[in-house]
């Protein structure tokens, strides 16, 4: 019973100002989620196939880019002879409207997926302001 | 004014008539395209004279969660993939990764030995390596000249 919300086909990256990729693989758009809570936010995202240290995350003023590479694999001897998938890279970009705080960004890669937590600094976190009555 | 807004009212009917149509023909165009376009999840086949390799990519999926199947040449991969919970105070800004139950079954062109099957799991793919079982293995015939 395979449930409509799973999708197989991954999204293809559009190639943006006509600029081309300098490596050879094709690159795809990973499914992310995000969500927020009061201090910080939660980004996970469907890398297949990438390792812990083949990711590259950067945040340059607010905008966060997330790299994942993939190191296509060969059989020895094996002929691919039914393919329903493709294996390249990953690449997305995203605006921040938070200031984060940069030092406490936390990476890691588990079993395919990118989590990325990001703090947001104290500085953009809701201060409550006590109103005092003379 | 006035006419700028039945402009529009006309634009906005039309463009409801446009998609109504545009969905009928995608249903139309969709019964005849191949059931494997929206099954989870996807697969690749690897074969050789010595066997097979299917690999398929499932992010997220705890291998625990996966159970893997050979009845004589069908193999059948089921799994499912949890629901991260919101937890309290949390707020979901975008959620495009699915989640839920998956069954996938698939035909191999060859029976397989069922006991030396090996399934691995890296980063997010799977991968199922089955030998080609013996019996069916193809055969080179000698020709001997007399």
């Amino acid at each position: 019973m395979p449930t409509e919300v799973m999708e197989a086909n991954k999204q293809e990256a559009v190639v943006q100002n006509g600029a081309e990729q300098t490596r050879p693989h094709k690159l795809f758009v990973p499914r992310t989620d995000i969500y927020e809570s009061q201090d910080h936010l939660v980004l996970l995202a469907d890398m297949p196939g990438v390792k812990q240290e083949s990711v590259d995350v950067t945040l340059e003023q607010n905008i966060l880019t997330i790299h994942g590479w993939v190191e296509p694999q060969k059989f020895e001897g094996y002929s691919l002879t039914y393919s329903e998938y493709e294996i390249g890279n990953y690449r997305r970009v995203f605006a921040l409207s938070n200031e984060i705080d940069r030092q406490g960004i936390q990476a890691s890669v588990r079993n395919g997926v990118l989590k990325l937590v990001l703090p947001k600094s104290k500085r953009a976190m809701p201060k409550k302001i006590t109103v005092q009555t003379e | 004014m006035l006419l700028q807004r039945i402009a529009d009212n006309e634009l906005f009917s039309s463009l409801r008539d446009m998609q109504r149509i545009q969905q009928q023909l995608n249903r139309l165009l969709s019964v005849g395209a191949s059931p494997t376009d929206q099954e989870f999840p996807a697969v690749n086949v690897w074969t050789s004279a010595d066997g097979a390799i299917v690999e398929t990519e499932v992010p997220g999926v705890d291998p625990n969660d996966i159970e893997i199947s050979l009845v004589n040449d069908t193999l059948t991969i089921k799994g499912s993939r949890n629901p991260g919970k919101l937890k309290d105070g949390q707020t979901c800004h975008r959620q495009e990764r699915g989640y839920g139950q998956f069954m996938r079954s698939l035909q191999l062109p060859f029976s397989v030995e069922t006991d030396q099957v090996q399934a691995r799991f890296s980063n997010g793919v799977f991968r199922i390596t089955m030998p080609r079982a013996e019996a069916e293995k193809p055969r080179k015939i000698g020709v001997v000249s007399e």
